[in-house]
């Protein structure tokens, strides 16, 4: 039995207001477990990035509760918040969103540096990371000078590098070709092997399912369908289709 | 190196034409407002410079002087007064005003100001005479018709040696001494002469005098003299040195505008160099908005952001200001020796340094409500 890392409770999100009022999330329950690499899948405008955005504590929900290894994110500043993202998410963005300035290490370290360990553990916790996504040698390559595939493999580690309860990705493969994006799922997927961690990607990529354990249709603000996936054998077991309630 | 740090200077680095115009800005601010101080320095020493050399316990000057170079006549008995007050040892006067220098072999004419102070072993100790002598001889001065000169004015003055003569007032005047840096504010040549040659030549009669330098005995309270001769003497201001300095310069650089105009040029500098650096700081800030959202993102603090933020804004000003101060110390000495030359001190570096620092942060400002503004979701939009 795995602990659940990030719990989502009646979420609802309403964005904008008067005309342009959307009711992006109608009620969204969700629970990943530690050890499981969890795929969201569902249209554009569906409501995957507004979700992302609720648990990975960026945005507020309307009503509902997130609750982060067991601690509820209701009622925080954006402080707290950011605090609460630094000591259990990490992040993967489509774009990477490396420093560009800044070599691959450097951009590694800076997950442990925002949270204001500067030890010279440190350096080689970066360095750790990166050979942990195969890219020892790349420590002092500056982003310009790697791939797309490991600039994504670089914003992987330092995703993983502060050892967070949860790694969010979105679209991580979107910008790469079949090879590094099979790549990279490879490597998501084995971070997802730690039973006290918990990955959930958003993807419009279906060449990525074969990487996960569990997927998650999404429609019009609601969780329509909960499929289990067994990695060994590829056999799927649907859980639930329905218009919200658990998933 | 800690990551603030490197992050700061290589996104300031980053973009070299930012980083120019940045430079350039704080640079031109710096150096705009290092002439202005340093004139208003220079001015405000050589306002004073007449006070500073004189060895005055206090000073007796007519009612309502304002400055030392414009004063109207005291008489000679408030001198006998003054001697007659317990705890005074000496009381000097010394006449001081504007007169016609006429060059040479009938050359034009220039206003000189003139000082006159007594000279020679029976004139005691103390006086106003002139300093920084290079050539000839103080004491030479007791000559009939003698008079010392700078040599900063020896070309508007025509003279430029000893010996060489001119004519004050209709009276000769022939040079005995040559000081080096005694100069005017007003670039009025100051010329001095004996007491007895300076009433001669601005028609003082022999027992008057604008001033009155007094000594104090050597065990008496300066104060409790000064505070005895203003009760004592009526229509005359009796001053402490500090207090005709501070007379002087009000007068000179407030009454008369000069100080304000070079206070306002240098503020202009101040407001000119921070609306540059803010709009580079602002605009940088802009450019890296999604990097300052991703940190944000990961989990950053505010104060992580404000930290990068104001760390380049402090870059900016190391390298603003070592530019701006070797191009100030470039002009303190190419104006060494002119009529108003920039003066530098270290507290005035320390407090342009300051300066600099200060406008840069407050530059910042701008750049810092760009990002405590920052939506860490807008990374899941790019």
């Amino acid at each position: 039995m795995t602990d659940i890392m990030i719990e989502a409770t009646d979420i609802v999100k309403v964005l904008g207001e008067g005309a342009g009022r959307v009711n992006a999330l109608r009620g969204i329950n969700l629970s990943l477990p530690g050890g499981q690499l969890t795929l969201l899948m569902g249209p554009s405008g569906s409501g995957k990035t507004t979700l992302l955005s609720v648990l990975g504590c960026m945005l507020s929900p309307t009503s509902g509760t997130v609750r982060i290894r067991g601690r509820s994110t209701t009622g925080l500043d954006s402080e707290a918040l950011a605090r609460l993202r630094r000591e259990n998410v990490g992040f993967v963005f489509q774009s990477y969103h490396l420093f560009p300035t800044l070599t691959a290490a450097e951009n590694v370290r800076l997950a442990l540096d925002v949270r204001g360990d500067r030890s010279p553990r440190a350096r080689v916790k970066a360095e750790e990371a990166l050979a942990t996504v195969g890219l020892a040698d790349k420590a002092n390559a500056f982003p310009r000078e790697l791939s797309g595939g490991q600039q994504q493999r670089v914003a992987i580690a330092r995703a993983i590098v502060g050892d967070p309860s949860v790694v969010l990705a979105d679209e991580p493969t979107a910008a790469l070709d079949s090879e590094n994006g099979a790549v990279v799922m490879t490597v998501l997927a084995k971070m997802a092997e730690n039973p006290a961690r918990a990955l959930f990607v958003v993807t419009h990529d279906p060449r990525i399912i074969p990487f996960s354990d569990r997927i998650l249709h999404i429609e019009d603000g609601r969780v329509v369908s909960d499929q289990r996936r067994d990695r060994r054998n590829g056999s799927i077991l649907t859980l639930k289709y329905a218009s919200g309630g658990a998933a | 190196m800690t990551l603030v740090l490197t992050l700061a200077s290589r996104n300031l680095f980053h973009d070299r034409i930012r980083l120019i115009a940045t430079v350039v800005g704080i640079v031109f601010s710096i150096v705009l407002v290092t002439v202005q101080l340093g004139v208003f320095l220079s001015f405000e020493r050589m306002i004073t410079t007449m006070i500073d050399h004189a060895q005055a316990d206090v000073w007796i000057a007519p009612a309502e002087t304002k400055s030392f170079e414009g004063s109207a006549l005291l008489a000679g008995r408030q001198r006998f007064q003054a001697l007659s007050v317990n705890g005074v040892a000496e009381v000097i006067p010394i006449v001081a005003g504007y007169a016609s220098w006429r060059k040479p072999k009938g050359g034009a004419s220039t206003p000189i100001f003139l000082v006159g102070s007594p000279i020679g072993a029976s004139s005691g100790s103390a006086g106003l005479r002139p300093w920084n002598v290079v050539e000839g001889r103080v004491d030479d001065l007791s000559m009939p018709d003698a008079v010392a000169i700078d040599l900063s004015y020896a070309e508007q003055l025509g003279v430029g040696e000893i010996g060489g003569t001119a004519e004050i007032g209709n009276h000769k005047a022939r040079v005995v001494a040559i000081t080096k840096g005694i100069r005017s504010f007003t670039t009025t040549p100051h010329v001095f002469s004996s007491l007895e040659g300076a009433r001669a030549y601005l028609g003082v009669p022999s027992s008057m005098a604008n001033y009155f330098m007094v000594r104090v005995a050597p065990d008496a309270d300066v104060a409790a003299v000064r505070n005895r001769l203003a009760g004592d003497l009526s229509d005359v201001e009796v001053l402490t040195p500090a207090e005709f300095r501070q007379r002087s310069r009000t007068f000179w650089l407030f009454d008369t505008g000069a100080g304000a105009a070079l206070l306002g040029s240098a503020i202009l500098g101040i407001i000119v160099g921070t609306i540059i650096v803010a709009q580079t700081l602002y605009a940088s800030t802009k450019d890296h908005l999604k990097e300052f959202a991703t940190l944000r993102a990961i989990g950053s603090s505010r104060v992580y952001i404000l930290k990068v933020i104001l760390v380049q804004a402090l870059l900016s000003a190391v390298i603003g200001f070592s530019i701006a101060g070797a191009i100030g110390l470039a002009l303190v000495n190419a104006t060494a020796d002119a009529a108003l030359p920039v003066v530098l001190t270290p507290e005035l570096t320390l407090g342009l340094f300051a300066l600099t620092v200060a406008m840069c942060a407050i530059a910042a400002v701008s750049a810092i409500r760009v990002v405590t503004r920052i939506d860490p979701a807008m990374v899941f939009a790019q």
